[in-house]
Parts: structure tokens; C-alpha cells; sequence
């Protein structure tokens, strides 16, 4: 089963917001100057972002915001925020891929930016609604 | 430099507590766009079943990055941390991690191996509160680049 594709704008100031609220402060997350300079096309979204927003919409296909059991992702290609008013997009969408003997659900994620997949292996496994 | 294998197995001393706060959480789940009212109304957490506000799934790893500074900074085990990028990322969860809970990380090392001129170094954190009780096993990858 398909599950509806969510998107997430990122931008400038939301990576900036995510870094004084994680603590990440790494130069390739705000400053082009840096991110150039060890061979990125320009300031990137922290992975740790990606997976957060991941994370928003595995709570909201399972329904409550404590449902995910088991959570894992693989970084596979960076996300460039260019410094505009749109900044970028990521779009995020999964199979449910069956149900554990538990009674747990196990979704497959595909995370997509202009078309191009930046996480593999993202997986989630979560509770089904009380 | 490269990683040293010897050290695939080994375990280092519980990290001090880290306080779980409500504004942290609030905070955090603002800056990723999270409104659902559990992880920012304690009412709200409480009808859920959990003693106060919930946090976003990934929400530990400001836990664990702040513990995993003990293994990056071991001069022995040998990571450049300028050459470093994220491979992979795992959560396991006992449960959800809430404000007011006392957390402690204990690393381990699972697992060194190399590929061509890069590094790469998987983790494991335990993290229980002080009193003992599970709450989540965290994974994380680290890719150390080598010299072009």
C-alpha cells in the first residue's frame, strides 16, 4: 500500500533554526564560503534535518506523534538549500511494507530532492493508532 | 590516518546525565515544524499517557552527539572529525523519550572498517535514565574521508 507523498520546504532560515535548536553548528550548514571549500555545491541541510522531517511524516501516516518503534536511514546525497525565499523541497513517501508479529508496522520511505532519492534504506517500523 | 580495529568492541564509561527539559523539546520540535500538541502541551502528552511532553523521534541524537564527543575525541582510536560525514542513522526505541528524563549514554563500538582511502565507524549508544530503565539504542555511521 501507498502511502499520500508529503513535502517539506527547506530553507536558509530553517537550517539555521535547526542548528541553534540541535546544537550543530558545522559552517557547511550556513556558509557557502565553507561549503565550496571542501567541495559541496553550497550549504547543505544537516542529515540529521532530513531525517526529522522524515520522522514528521512517519508520525503523521501512523497517526500519533509516539508511534515509531524503530527508525534508520542511510545518507546517500546532500541537500542543497540555496539561499532564496523558496530554498528547496523534499518529498517524502512510503509502502507499508507489512505488519511484525508483534502487530507493529513496517513502512519503506523514499525521500526525493529535485527528483533525485537523498536518503537509501529508510525504513520505520511504528505502532498502529490506539 | 586511519581508524584503529583494535578498539571494534569496546565500551567507554557512562556519559554524566543529561536533563531532558520542555523548552528543549518545544524548541526542537519548532525548529523541525512539529506541531502536534504532544510535544509541546503537557495536558496534551498526558491524554497520551506519558508524564509530559513527547519528543520528535530523532530529538535523542542532541543526546548522543553531545556523548559521542568522547569517542571522536579518543586521540587513540584516531578520527579526524574535519573529514567526517553522517552514513547512517539508527533509532530503536523502548520508548519515547519525554521531557523530565535524566539520560545516560554508554558508546560502544560495533563495528571499523575501510574502503579504499575511507574510514567508516559504527556506534552503538545505550540510552537509559539514570535510574537504569531503557528508553532508546541509537546507531550512527560515520564516514572518515581519506586524502584525495
Amino acid at each position: 500500500m501507498e502511502l499520500p507523498t508529503q513535502t517539506f520546504r527547506v530553507t536558509r532560515a530553517d537550517l539555521v533554526r535547526y542548528a541553534g535548536a540541535s546544537g550543530d553548528f558545522n559552517p557547511i550548514h550556513w556558509s557557502d564560503r565553507t561549503a565550496t571549500k571542501v567541495g559541496l555545491p553550497g550549504v547543505i541541510a544537516h542529515g540529521m534535518f532530513t531525517m526529522a522531517l522524515v520522522g514528521r511524516a512517519v508520525t503523521t501516516w501512523a497517526g500519533a506523534p509516539d508511534a515509531v518503534v524503530d527508525f534508520g536511514v542511510r545518507f546517500t546525497r546532500p541537500v542543497v538549500v540555496p539561499d532564496t525565499d523558496e530554498g528547496t523541497e523534499i518529498e517524502v513517501s512510503a509502502v507499508v511494507k507489512g505488519v511484525t508479529e508483534d502487530g507493529l508496522t513496517r513502512l519503506d520511505v523514499t525521500a526525493t530532492c529535485l527528483g533525485e532519492k537523498v536518503l537509501s534504506q529508510a525504513r520505520a517500523t511504528v505502532r498502529t493508532p490506539r | 590516518m586511519s581508524l584503529d580495529p583494535s578498539f571494534v568492541g569496546r565500551t567507554y564509561p557512562p556519559t554524566a546525565p543529561y536533563q531532558v527539559g520542555r523548552e528543549k523539546i518545544r524548541e526542537f520540535a519548532t525548529a523541525i515544524g512539529a506541531t502536534d500538541p504532544a510535544y509541546h502541551d503537557p495536558e496534551a502528552a498526558r491524554a497520551l499517557g506519558h508524564p509530559d511532553v513527547v519528543a520528535p523521534p530523532t530529538f535523542p541524537v542532541l543526546v548522543t552527539m553531545a556523548a559521542s564527543q568522547q569517542i571522536i575525541e579518543d586521540p587513540a582510536l584516531g578520527v579526524d572529525y574535519s573529514r567526517v560525514v553522517h552514513g547512517d542513522q539508527r533509532f530503536a526505541y523502548t520508548r519515547p523519550v519525554v521531557a523530565g528524563d535524566e539520560l545516560v549514554c554508554v558508546n560502544t563500538i560495533e563495528e571499523i572498517t575501510t574502503r579504499g582511502a575511507h574510514g567508516f565507524l559504527t556506534t552503538r549508544t545505550d540510552v537509559s535514565t539514570a535510574a537504569g530503565e531503557p528508553v532508546v539504542a541509537v546507531w550512527s555511521k560515520l564516514v572518515v574521508r581519506g586524502e584525495a
